[in-house]
């Protein structure tokens, strides 16, 4: 068996698990506060990414500057994208709000397809060295870069909403909209702000993700990618998006490495999440962090 | 009819509903024309039974009507001298109007602290961790409970949405059925609280109740409402030694009567003028 493989893939693994986990806490964040199901989520990724590398190559700004502009412009976008598209779905059927969410992804992979052409496009080398050696593995900085960055924003996340009054006022609207109001909070900025968050954290995944694998439509696979992640840990846990999001990581790394060795079928790497998914339904449709109500006895 | 403002302090009403219908998604309607006043620093309260519309008359006052579709088609509401009948809910609780729903409706996966911090949303100052300290001093037992707000039992979460009111430092508190599911004892024990915090921070208080007993012992002036309407109103005195108000809200009054089934028929053919 070989010991290094195995080693940096589950590197590998943990390091994708973590964007998993950053994808699937915008997921989460937006089906708490709105109960809406995004499935343009993996869009808000391919966006962002786009935007990066037009500041970079078309503008010749330099990275960081870039991609602080890229978060910028992302956080705005969320929030209009709420304000002109999903506020008049509040109140109508859940179903008609998921067909629009599909719709937008439809629109902005076409939409971007149309700006930026079909060809995939390469980031510019944004860091010296082509890989770093840590303990033996070499590992991309870029993906180094992902997982600082990754293990910010959930450390972020988590000071966000559990001592901001916002996060706060968030995590209150997702619990008891009418309660919340009655509080004074305005349910309209909190789903506003959901977007804009869940649009801006998101593009910082797909600006990451960009930078190692080229941009092209497969960014937009992530969005997909993060159902098993997100149902895996609960549908409406953060906590569980991170903890589904590694465990998806590391398995479709593993489930790559014993095909690529022993079973040679092919393509594990992309099915087996799914196969989690549907063993996950089966047996623990509520995940393993999805919040059962308390019942006070 | 008297007016409560007459009553009790003519210079001050904090709150004046002037005859307001509200009708619900366009065709339910439920009040027909209901008057309040409440003046400063009192405690007014609003009984009646299931269904009369008190519930609808605190949501017409906090803005938290459109949540539920429905819209005040007559009159007009004002407090501090300001129209309210239009304004959003939010805009209403930075005005200074705090509404505590029926139920408690805290919220359960957030600790005792965090549901204190969530009432002082609308305010903007650093005095927020006094204040705390301030809603632990009126209940002392809520400063142990360091665990999750939906184990607490019902009387601390009464207790906490009570306090999560005061976080708002609102000037005056809408009050939905604090005794609702709590034991006599709890009952008594809350308003006593809610005595003392009209006395100590002169905060005046709008009290919804079907406990009639102990609201009427607590307020200074109260109003009676049946189907949408006001039906009485007077000062705890006048309404205390109402033989109407005895007989349905209080129990016992007259002696005749004694026989529950004659009382019922009784009930039947009376009607308030």
């Amino acid at each position: 068996m070989n010991t290094d493989l195995l080693l940096q893939l589950i590197t590998n693994g943990l390091i994708v698990g973590l964007l998993y986990g950053v994808v699937g806490m915008c997921f989460v964040l937006v089906y708490k506060s709105t109960q809406i199901v995004n499935f343009a989520q993996g869009e808000f990724l391919l966006l962002g990414a786009w935007v990066c590398w037009a500041f970079l190559v078309y503008m010749q700004i330099p990275f960081f500057l870039g991609f602080i502009f890229t978060m910028i412009f992302m956080a705005i976008f969320g929030v209009l994208l709420q304000l002109i598209v999903l506020r008049p779905m509040i109140g109508e059927p859940i179903i008609s709000v998921i067909m629009v969410t599909i719709g937008l992804s439809i629109f902005f992979q076409a939409l971007t397809k149309w700006i930026f052409g079909v060809a995939p496009q390469s980031y510019p080398k944004v860091f010296e060295a082509d890989s770093v050696n840590i303990l033996g593995m070499s590992i991309e900085p870029a993906y180094l870069m992902s997982m600082v960055i990754a293990v910010l924003i959930m450390i972020g996340f988590y000071l966000f909403f559990k001592h901001s009054k916002h996060g706060l006022a968030m995590r209150a609207t997702a619990f008891d909209q009418q309660a919340a109001q009655s509080l004074g909070i305005s349910v309209k900025q909190v789903f506003a702000m959901s977007w804009g968050i869940a649009a801006t954290v998101s593009a910082t995944a797909g600006v990451v993700m960009g930078m190692v694998n080229g941009v092209s439509d497969s960014l937009s696979v992530m969005g997909i990618k993060v159902f098993p992640a997100v149902i895996l840990g609960g549908l409406d846990s953060i906590v569980g998006a991170i903890v589904g999001g590694l465990t998806i990581g590391v398995l479709e790394n593993l489930a790559e490495f014993f095909d690529s060795q022993f079973l040679h079928i092919g393509n594990m790497y992309d099915i087996a999440p799914f196969y989690v998914l549907l063993i996950i339904l089966w047996f623990k449709p509520y995940g393993l962090f999805g919040t059962k109500d308390i019942e006070r006895i | 009819m008297s007016n409560a403002a007459e009553v009790i302090n003519p210079e001050e009403v904090v709150l004046s509903i002037n005859n307001i219908e509200v009708v619900y998604d366009d065709v339910i309607q439920v009040l027909r024309g209901v008057s309040i006043d409440v003046p400063k620093g009192s405690i007014v309260t609003l009984l009646g039974p299931n269904g009369a519309g008190k519930s609808t008359t605190l949501k017409s006052i906090s803005g938290l009507l459109k949540t539920e579709n429905g819209e005040v088609t007559k009159g007009d509401i004002s407090f501090l001298g300001k129209r309210i009948d239009n304004a959003n809910a939010a805009e209403i609780v930075s005005s200074g109007l705090f509404q505590v729903m029926e139920g408690r409706r805290i919220i359960e996966d957030m600790t005792v602290v965090e549901n204190l911090r969530l009432g002082a949303y609308t305010r903007s100052d650093n005095q927020i961790n006094q204040d705390i300290d301030m809603v632990f001093s009126y209940f002392p037992r809520l400063k142990e409970r360091t665990g999750l707000a939906g184990y607490l039992s019902g009387g601390e979460q009464q207790m906490l949405a009570i306090g999560r009111a005061l976080m708002a430092r609102p000037k005056m508190i809408c009050l939905d059925e604090p005794s609702m599911g709590l034991s006599p004892l709890l009952v008594k024990e809350v308003f006593g609280i809610i005595e003392k915090i009209n006395r100590e921070q002169g905060i005046t208080m709008l009290l919804v109740e079907q406990n009639a007993n102990y609201a009427l012992k607590a307020a200074h002036y109260g109003y009676i409402m049946e189907s949408g309407k006001i039906v009485l109103d007077g000062t705890r005195e006048q309404l205390l030694n109402n033989e109407d108000v005895k007989e349905f809200y209080l129990g016992g009054g007259n002696e005749e009567r004694k026989s529950f089934k004659n009382l019922k028929s009784y009930k039947r053919r009376k009607r308030w003028l």
